[in-house]
Order: C-alpha cells, then sequence, then structure tokens
C-alpha cells in the first residue's frame, strides 16, 4: 500500500513537472520594454522559450504562441544585476554563525571559495529577487587584504548548484581601511599591505615556475592559495580590487601594472578625482552603494560619481555591498535610483544594474539585456523602476516566475 | 549734520543686529508656488508669507497684492512644505552616557554635540529644520535628549528651543531589548532590565515625596541629586521618554513601565509594532519608526518590515518618520515617508509623518508642523513632488531664514557630496562593537 501511494505520488510529481515542461512558452507584453539593445520598445513583447528569449518586438511584430503563459506589465526591464553583493554569505542576522562573509583568521586567504558558504534559502536572497535582482556577483567581502573568491549566481534556486553562473567570477581583495589592523597585527599600514600583497603574487609566480618543473626534486607540492592566485596572474580570474581613497586606488593600479593581471575597481568612493588614471588603466569601476555611509575611506563619496564616470567613458556597475551591521543587505534598484536622480538619468541607471554590470562581469553573453538567445531574465514594474512609489510586481528568471514586492493588504 | 547722525544711527542698528533681527523686520512673500501646508488641503498655486520668522499668511490662490515694501520670492512652479522634523536623530558627533552602568539620567546631551558637525550640513540639505538628537540605544537609560531648531549656530545654545517654563526643549531617551544587554553592570536578561528601570523610578518617586514632604524646610530637603531630578520630570510628565523599542514583548513591556509609573512614552522604532498595533493604539503612545532597505541585522530587527507606517496608520496611532542619522542619511529623509507610501500608508499621512505627527510628538505643534498663520517660517522649496526620486531640495528656511540653498557651490557640496564634503566625526552605530562579541 505504502509502495502504491508512492507510486501515485511519483506520478503526481511528474505530471506536475510536464505540465511545467509543456509551459515552456512564456509571453510578456508590456507598455514598455527597456531592452537595454537600443531605444525602448513602445507596446512591446518578449517571447521566452526553454529559459531562453526567443523574440522580442513590438506587439504585432512578434507572434505568441496560443499556449503561451501571457503576463502583462507596465514596465519590462531586463532582470537585474547586482555588481557586487555579500548576500546569502551574510546571513540576516548579525551574529557570527550567520555572517559567513570574512574570515578573519589570516589576511591572505584567496583559497575560500563563495559556492561552500553560500545559503540559497537565506531570506536576503528572495528580498532582494522581490525588488527585481535575478543575478548578483556575490562572496566574500571586503575587510581582509585577500578575502576570498565570489561568484556569480541566479536569486533563484534551492542549492548554490540550482542557476550558478560562475563558480569563480573573481579574488576579492581590499586596499582600505577595512582590511587594517590593529596592535602587532599585519597589515598595520598602506605599505604593508601593498608589501604583502606583492610578496604573495611574486611566491606565486616562483610558485608557476616551480610547478612546471619537469624535475620532481624540483616541482612545487600543490598549493591552494597560490593556485588561485596563479589563475589571476594568468588572467583566468580578475582580481576585484575596493579601494576608497585616491591613493589607494593609485595603488591598486600600480600593483596590476607590476603584475599584469585584470583589475575591477571596486568601491572608489574617490574615482572622481581619479578619472584620468582609470581611463588610462581601462578599468571598469563597481561603484559603492549611493547611499552607502559617506565617512572614514567615503568621507568625499559623491552622489554624482555614477554620471561623472559615465561621462568619462568608465563601464559603471551599482553595487549593494556590503554592511556590517545595517541593512544587512542594500538593494541595487533603490541604489541606481539615486543615481538615477543625480545625473544618470533613467536609462543611465538602468546600465549599471543591467548591460554594464553584465559586461563587467563578463557575462553579458547570457544576461543583462532583452535579446534572441539569452537567458529569460525580466523585471516587472508598474511605473518608472526608480520612482519610490513605483513596485516590482514579478521577475522571471530562466523563464520560471517569481513574485515581486508583497505587502500586507491593510484594507 | 543731522543726514550724518541718521546714517551713524542705521549702521549701528544695521552692524549691531543679527541676521535673525533683519527678518523680523522685512516682509516676504513666496509667490507662485504649489503649496502643501499638511493642515488644509494642497494648494496648486498660492502664496506664503512671511515677516519676523514667523508665517503671516498663506493664500490659496495666486493673489500677488501685498503692503508697501514687502520683497516678493517668485517660486513659480515649486513645491513648498513645512520644514522637515526628525524625531530619533544622532548627528552632531553625539555621545550620551558610557560603559559605567546602564542608567545616566543626569547626563544631557547637548553637552556632547559638536555644531560644526557636517552631519548639520546634510540635514539642511535634506529639509530638516528641526531634530530630536538622542544619545544611542545601548543602555537601559542613555540621557536626556534635545529639541533643536537647525538655525546656524556657533554653540548649541543657538539650535535651543526654549519652553515656556524657561527649560531647553527635550526628552529622556530610554531603551530595552538587545542593545542594553551585556555584562555586570548592565542587564544580562530582558526581566533584569525592567527591574532596574522600576528601581530606579521606585527611588525616583521616593526623592520626589521627600521633596514634597519637605516643602520649604531647607534643613528637611534631602541633598541635590541630578538624576533624580530629571527623572521627576519625567515622572510627572514634564519630560517626555523616547523609548527605543523593537521586539513585540519588548514594546508591551514598555507601555506596562509607561502604566505603573505614569510617564509619557514615544515608542520608537517598532520594528515588530505592527504585530500590537491595537495595544499600541489603545495605550495612546505615539511612534516613531524608520525604514531600513532590509530586514534583520540585530535579531530583534528581523521582522521589520515596510508595511508598519501603514499599519499604524490603520489602527490610528500617531506616527511619524525619524533618520536615525548615520543608520540612514538625512540628505534622503523624504524617500522613507515615499517608501512607506510604496507600502500602503496614505500619502497625507507620509507628509504628516515627516512633519505634523514629528511636532506632535516633540509637542511643538503650536510652533512648527505646518504651514499656518503665526508658525515658525520654517519650510522647505522643493522642485517637484515630494515623493519623487527626481526631486530635489532646493532651498531650506528655518524661522525666515534661508539656511540651505541648492545653488550656492558649498550647499551643493554638502548634498551630493564630493571632495571636502568629509566627515569630521566617527558615526554613531549604536552597539556594532558590543554586538561583534
Amino acid at each position: 500500500m505504502n509502495r502504491f501511494l508512492a507510486g501515485i505520488l511519483v506520478l503526481a510529481l511528474a505530471a506536475l513537472v510536464s505540465t511545467d515542461a509543456t509551459a515552456a512558452e512564456v509571453a510578456v507584453r508590456a507598455k514598455t520594454i527597456y531592452t537595454m539593445e537600443g531605444d525602448p520598445i513602445t507596446d512591446g513583447v518578449v517571447v521566452i522559450r526553454d529559459g531562453k528569449i526567443a523574440a522580442v518586438g513590438a506587439a504585432g511584430s512578434v507572434n505568441i504562441p496560443s499556449d503561451a503563459k501571457v503576463y502583462d506589465a507596465e514596465i519590462v526591464t531586463p532582470g537585474l544585476i547586482d555588481t557586487h553583493a555579500t548576500v546569502g554569505l551574510t546571513g540576516i542576522l548579525n551574529q557570527k554563525q550567520d555572517q559567513d562573509q570574512l574570515e578573519h583568521s589570516e589576511p591572505i586567504q584567496p583559497q575560500l571559495r563563495a559556492i561552500d558558504a553560500y545559503n540559497a534559502h537565506d531570506p536576503l536572497v528572495a528580498w532582494v529577487r522581490q525588488f527585481g535582482v535575478t543575478t548578483v556577483h556575490t562572496g566574500h567581502a571586503p575587510g581582509e587584504l585577500v578575502s576570498g573568491q565570489t561568484m556569480i549566481i541566479k536569486t533563484r534556486g534551492n542549492t548554490v548548484n540550482d542557476g550558478l553562473v560562475r563558480e569563480t567570477a573573481a579574488v576579492a581583495v581590499t586596499l582600505a581601511k577595512s582590511a587594517r589592523k590593529h596592535g602587532d597585527k599585519s597589515p598595520g599600514t598602506r605599505g604593508k599591505m601593498m608589501s604583502m600583497l606583492r610578496e604573495a603574487l611574486i611566491e606565486t609566480q616562483t610558485y608557476m615556475r616551480k610547478r612546471e618543473s619537469d624535475d620532481p626534486e624540483k616541482k612545487a607540492d600543490r598549493d591552494f592559495k597560490k593556485e588561485v592566485l596563479a589563475s589571476v596572474l594568468r588572467k583566468e580570474v580578475p582580481l576585484m580590487v575596493t579601494a576608497h581613497r585616491a591613493n589607494d586606488i593609485a595603488n591598486a593600479f600600480r600593483l596590476a601594472k607590476e603584475f599584469d593581471f585584470r583589475l575591477i575597481l571596486d568601491g572608489a568612493a574617490e574615482s572622481h578625482l581619479m578619472i584620468d588614471e582609470i581611463k588610462a588603466a581601462g578599468v571598469p569601476v563597481i561603484l559603492h552603494p549611493m547611499m552607502a555611509r559617506y565617512y572614514g575611506d567615503l568621507e568625499n563619496a559623491s552622489m554624482e560619481t555614477a554620471a561623472i564616470l559615465r561621462d568619462a567613458g568608465i563601464l559603471v556597475g551599482m553595487q549593494s555591498g556590503f554592511e556590517g551591521y545595517v541593512p544587512k543587505t542594500r538593494v541595487v534598484l533603490f541604489e541606481a535610483a539615486i543615481a538615477a536622480a543625480n545625473g544618470l538619468g533613467l536609462e543611465g541607471a538602468l546600465r549599471t544594474i543591467t548591460i554594464d554590470a553584465a559586461k563587467i562581469l563578463e557575462i553579458d553573453d547570457r544576461v543583462g539585456s532583452i535579446a534572441v538567445g539569452k537567458d529569460g531574465d525580466l523585471a516587472f514594474f508598474d511605473g518608472d523602476p526608480f520612482e519610490y512609489t513605483t513596485h516590482c510586481v514579478g521577475v522571471l528568471i530562466d523563464g520560471q516566475f517569481e513574485p515581486g514586492e508583497t505587502y500586507k493588504q491593510i484594507d | 549734520m543731522r543726514r550724518f547722525w541718521i546714517l551713524l544711527f542705521t549702521l549701528v542698528v544695521i552692524g549691531g543686529v543679527s541676521r535673525s533681527t533683519l527678518a523680523e523686520e522685512s516682509t516676504t512673500a513666496f509667490v507662485g508656488a504649489k503649496i502643501i501646508p499638511i493642515v488644509g488641503d494642497e494648494i496648486e498655486r498660492g502664496v506664503l508669507i512671511v515677516k519676523g520668522g514667523k508665517i503671516v499668511e498663506v493664500r490659496a490662490t495666486d493673489d500677488r497684492k501685498f503692503a508697501d515694501g514687502t520683497e516678493v520670492v517668485d517660486v513659480s512652479g515649486k513645491v513648498l512644505m513645512p520644514g522637515i522634523i526628525c524625531t530619533h536623530s544622532h548627528i552632531g558627533g553625539v555621545g550620551g552616557g558610557d560603559g559605567s552602568g546602564p542608567l545616566h539620567p543626569e547626563v544631557r546631551i547637548y553637552d556632547a554635540i559638536n555644531v560644526r558637525s557636517s552631519g548639520f550640513r546634510r540635514a539642511v540639505a535634506g529639509g530638516l529644520t528641526t531634530l530630536n538628537i538622542m544619545p544611542g540605544s545601548g543602555h537601559l537609560l542613555s540621557g536626556q535628549t534635545v529639541y533643536v531648531k537647525l538655525r546656524e549656530a556657533r554653540t548649541i545654545e543657538d539650535m535651543f528651543i526654549m519652553l515656556k517654563d524657561g527649560r531647553i526643549a527635550g526628552g529622556m531617551k530610554m531603551a530595552n531589548g538587545t542593545n542594553s544587554q551585556r555584562g555586570k553592570p548592565f542587564p544580562g536578561t530582558r526581566g533584569k532590565s525592567a527591574s532596574l528601570v522600576r528601581e530606579m523610578f521606585v527611588a525616583a518617586q521616593e526623592y520626589r515625596d521627600k521633596l514634597a514632604k519637605a516643602g520649604d524646610d531647607e534643613k528637611k530637603r534631602p541633598d541635590r541629586d541630578l538624576g533624580k531630578e530629571f527623572l521627576i520630570e519625567v515622572l510627572e510628565g514634564r519630560r517626555v521618554v523616547h523609548h527605543h523599542t523593537h521586539r513585540n514583548d519588548d514594546i508591551i513591556t514598555v507601555l506596562r513601565l509607561a502604566n505603573e509609573f505614569g510617564f509619557r512614552v514615544v515608542l520608537h522604532h517598532v520594528s515588530e509594532g505592527w504585530m500590537v498595533a491595537d495595544e499600541i493604539a489603545e495605550a495612546g503612545a505615539p511612534c516613531s519608526i524608520l525604514i531600513i532597505d532590509s530586514p534583520g541585522g540585530k535579531i530583534e530587527a528581523r521582522n521589520l518590515i515596510f508595511e508598519t507606517g501603514a499599519i499604524l496608520e490603520k489602527a490610528g496611532v500617531l506616527t511619524a518618520f525619524h533618520t536615525d542619522d548615520w543608520i540612514t542619511d538625512s540628505r534622503v529623509f523624504l524617500r522613507m515617508a515615499a517608501l512607506g507610501v510604496r507600502a500602503g500608508m496614505s500619502r497625507q499621512k507620509a507628509l504628516e509623518a515627516l512633519t505634523m505627527a514629528g511636532a506632535k510628538i516633540l509637542e511643538l505643534d503650536d510652533r512648527i508642523g505646518s504651514l499656518e498663520p503665526n508658525k515658525d517660517a520654517d519650510f522647505v522649496v522643493l522642485d517637484g513632488d515630494p515623493f519623487s526620486v527626481y526631486t530635489k531640495v532646493l532651498q531650506t528656511y528655518v524661522e525666515g531664514e534661508k539656511v540651505f540653498d541648492r545653488s550656492d557651490p558649498e550647499d551643493h557640496l554638502h548634498a551630493v557630496g564630493g571632495f571636502g564634503a568629509g566627515h569630521d566625526q566617527e558615526p554613531y552605530l549604536c552597539c556594532r562593537e558590543h554586538e561583534d562579541d
């Protein structure tokens, strides 16, 4: 009997799955579609087949399949991308057991993988998703010289294996006050930070040579840390360097010049003072949250920096960043809104959390715009996405619907 | 010769008066703007007339007939609303009670405020004109709070609001829940927290009774006790308690203690206030709330939601928003009320939560909180709807004096940030180190 029941259950489950599979076509009709591939489409349609965008265009020019599940929305944008977060690692509670974004036992630990610390069920993952965020670049936080790795993942899934876009997206380096130690611990100064990084990279160069040796006596044993740094020196993985002060940003460029790695500048509160240097280095900037606290390393931050960088032709992504206290996560939709109101405008600000974010993270072949062949990731809004009183009313991730903001109904 | 004396006299008078006295002598009419008076309907195109730091008239029409000598300022296409009130701020580099114990009723926060802190510049850039500056929440009672006007100030005295009885306006800051729980002499549990507070108030009651019994007899009077003197003000309802409290049961505990000792209380933060909204309403306690962009952090803020304002509104609770500045940035304070609307609050109540509700909570509603005749000329000039992200605060006026002008490069710097806008103080972040333990 038990076996019979179990059999029915399996059949029922199979039916559910197959129903899901036949509804593999999804269509979205919207008054305005911001494709981020040219001008917005008025009265547009997006069709998604098997989780990928199959068609996009003006109503009438795109055929809506008869058995497609149809959604209607006022405004549709690509699913939003948080260019640098710590969600899934920084749990919702400020208790050590719930905070996995920083390991303080050693200042240089590039071997720490984000995938080993990501909790897909942390409430903050769903929290950012309800505001349109479908992809996050998340992982080890600023706060140690080399705090560990980051990864890229969709905000929908039961485990870290679901929706993982890239296992190792970057190695996180901090050249800022937050990585400085007190007392007799290192690094205690800027000079020491740089010397420790240079030592680690030079040792990695030596290690790489010794690993290539044919002589078993001379061949180096496998070294976890150095293997990760070697992937940086081989330009397989970028270094994401969090630096706010102009002199710390200059330090990042000096280091990149010496070791020739791929650099992504992160935080960058004083990047508005370093426009020429950033252009010369040809690096993108993942800018601090617009509503970060403007003190300490960020005392010269500006809400206009995103517009200043954009106007200089520098690629800018917006981040939710990391907060040690509250809010436990910021929301890039809200942060980009402040940039929109301070010079970037709606579409400029939208770029920082869609296509330009995707370009910085080198995932623009899959996400960041609404184009045929890309992942079926969309966000629906009932008005200008950045207006305070607008709502995100839902998202599609690989064509699968997840609800947007839901508020208790007060009659 | 006579003209010389007149000239000299004029020079002496003008040279010897402050900018605010000048304002008292002139009449200014702000014409053409949409006016949101808070009390009364919004006016599509009206006139606000200011004299001597006070509002003398609010016209619901665009009638531009004025008394001779009236300075006319054209603000067509702009929006005027009352100066914004923050019922819970920590700007000015404040520090209240120290780590020596959990109760500091004798500590005055105004002894610890740096009026040159750039936080004040950012506050006026956000349209704020009145603040309740408080010590932190890491103590059961961290000290007295002070209500200030954001006038240009050389010392904190320049910002004070004086009460009719000659006292400096302010409240008393208390807290329960986890922030004040730590090692001895601080409480380790909620039960101990409440018992320490009860013990404190009972001792104050006894002190008060001894004073009353002694009457005018100097010999019978107990020695002066600074802390208890201020606690008597609390017991007599002359000093409101501003009580940090998050969890639903902590909120009820505050109401229980307020009922036992008869003090008047404003409930601050109330992250779980939505669970006990009817109980709060029944107690008649106003709430001062904030919206943070995500819930969590401390365990008692796990259930913080955007709808708290809407639920308290529905329950009929007097509710104001606060910045908790350093926790949220005063420059974007309008945003918080807009998020309240996003989650179900009415536009009117959300606007009141930035103005009139705060005025009532600080018991200054006869002076501030709305644009009405005889009230202080505290107002903000906006370039659009208060709840749009694209709207900028253009000018902020306190008692008729312009304290912020976005077109001024220095003010602009403080409004958006940039090189030189830097903070001169480390922020107050409650019990951050303590939480890491």
